[in-house]
Order: structure tokens, then C-alpha cells, then sequence
């Protein structure tokens, strides 16, 4: 059974935390293990972040949607703004490649992304905003019933 | 949950001391507050406890990265102490090792900077 659920909030900093503890909550029905939980938590932060900071350039007026899916031990994730969008994006996902370096960013978003789930997808196009569809399988075998 | 940031100076160390999460929105208090103590007193070297930290992201790695930067840029060291698994991957993967000692608390962090 396919279990679904969608989120959109402002993109203000202040809501990195409500979008990965959220997302957390709804995944916590399949009983991922506490680093699968962590993985989770942390590749939604890198997104949102992302968006708030390269997609709206910081302006709280953009809004950050989120759909996750559980389907048996599989999650999907998809974390859309629309936003000014990525001109090269196979030089975004390089690992320490930054676009704002003034701001004291990492450039590790996308490489914890590809490190963290089994599946990262990027749609980007220039002022129509960045979709990104990450999917993650459970590890654990589980025969119990919910 | 934010985060609570406790600055205090042993010698001329300071001890940064982080509990609560560390991302985007708290990393750039911790940046301020660093900064702002950095230019009041006279700093050394710089130990960071993250004993108390339960979450961070890749804008925890950017600013643990200006902050070393910083105390680098006055000759100075930054040792990391107290740190979880999870946050270890994060600082493994992004190669921050080669250039940020790690203890296991602060008190080795201390020594290790010969102080204590």
C-alpha cells in the first residue's frame, strides 16, 4: 500500500527544522533504523536549504513543497521550488562546488544527498524552479504488521 | 529545537560548546557570535565541543569551515572534540580531517593544544 502526504511552507530559515522532523514523523511508520532516520533528516535539510537560499535567494515570499511516499520499505521524496532554478547543474552536484562561497557554504548539499539515498534526481529550469526526487530503500527486512 | 552556543575562554582557547541542531538557520547565529567574540578578546586557538549537538547539516561543515579559516588566519588551531557518528560521516565525506584535529573531549582537546 502506497502511503502519501504533502507539505508547503514558507521558505524561511527557521523552517529547515519543522520540514526534516515532519518528514521524520511520517517516515517513522516503517521503522527505519535511527541512521536511516539521520539520512533522512539530513538530505531534507539539505533541500529546503537549498531552496530557501539558492532557489529564493532568501526571499520568505517563495514557498518550499514536499511530497514524501512510503510504499512497503521504500521512501520517495520530492522537494520542488520555483525558484530562479540551476543554470549547470552537473557543476552543482560537484562535491565542494559552491555558487554563494561568501556565504560560508560547504558545497556538500547534493554529494550528502547522493551519499545518503539510492537515488538523487534533479529537473531544473532557469526561473521555473528546481525539483529534486530522492528515493531511499530500508535495509531492514521487517515482518510485522501495521 | 534551535541551538544553544556557550563561548568560554580557558587561556587563550576558546572553548565553543554546541548543543541543539546546527543548520542553515542556527549556523548563522553561531557565525555572529563567534565572530563578534573573536574581535573582543584575544583567541589562540579554538576547541568545539559537540557533545550537545543532535543534528547537523553541510551549513554545520561551512561554518565549522569559515571558523577554522578564521583561527588559521591568526596562526592559530582548531580541534574538534566530542563528536557523534553521524556527524563524523558528515565531516569525513566533506574531507574536513585533513585539516581539523579530532579529540575524544575536551579536556584531550586542551592538552593536544598544549593547554590544561
Amino acid at each position: 500500500m502506497r502511503n502519501e502526504m504533502k507539505i508547503q511552507f514558507s521558505a524561511l530559515s527557521q523552517n529547515e527544522s519543522f520540514a526534516r522532523v515532519t518528514v521524520a514523523a511520517f517516515i517513522a511508520q516503517i521503522d527505519p533504523t535511527v541512521d536511516e532516520l539521520t539520512e533522512i533528516k539530513t538530505v531534507v535539510s539539505e533541500a529546503v536549504t537549498n531552496a530557501i537560499i539558492h532557489g529564493y535567494e532568501n526571499k520568505a515570499t517563495g514557498m518550499v513543497y514536499i511530497e514524501a511516499a512510503i510504499e512497503e520499505d521504500t521512501i520517495h521524496l520530492t522537494i520542488r521550488d520555483e525558484g530562479l532554478g540551476i543554470r549547470d547543474l552537473d557543476q552543482a552536484r560537484q562535491p565542494l562546488y559552491t555558487s554563494k562561497p561568501e556565504l560560508e557554504r560547504s558545497g556538500m548539499g547534493f554529494t550528502i544527498m547522493e551519499n545518503f539515498m539510492d537515488s538523487v534526481e534533479v529537473i531544473s529550469e532557469p526561473s521555473y524552479g528546481t525539483t529534486i526526487h530522492l528515493t531511499k530503500y530500508l535495509t531492514k527486512n521487517k515482518a510485522m504488521c501495521n | 529545537m534551535g541551538l544553544a552556543v556557550n563561548l568560554e575562554l580557558k587561556h587563550t582557547v576558546l572553548c565553543i560548546r554546541l548543543d541543539g541542531e546546527l543548520d542553515h538557520h542556527t549556523a548563522d547565529m553561531l557565525r555572529s557570535q563567534v565572530e563578534d567574540y573573536l574581535r573582543k578578546h584575544t583567541v589562540n586557538h579554538i576547541v568545539l565541543n559537540l557533545e550537545g549537538l543532535s543534528f547537523m547539516d553541510s551549513s554545520g561543515l561551512g561554518v565549522i569551515l569559515g571558523r577554522y579559516k578564521q583561527i588559521k588566519s591568526q596562526n592559530g588551531e582548531m580541534v574538534v572534540c566530542a563528536i557523534s557518528p553521524a556527524v563524523k560521516r558528515l565531516f569525513e565525506m566533506s574531507g574536513l580531517f585533513k585539516i581539523i584535529k579530532l579529540e575524544e573531549d575536551e579536556e584531550l582537546a586542551l592538552q593536544a593544544l598544549g593547554v590544561a
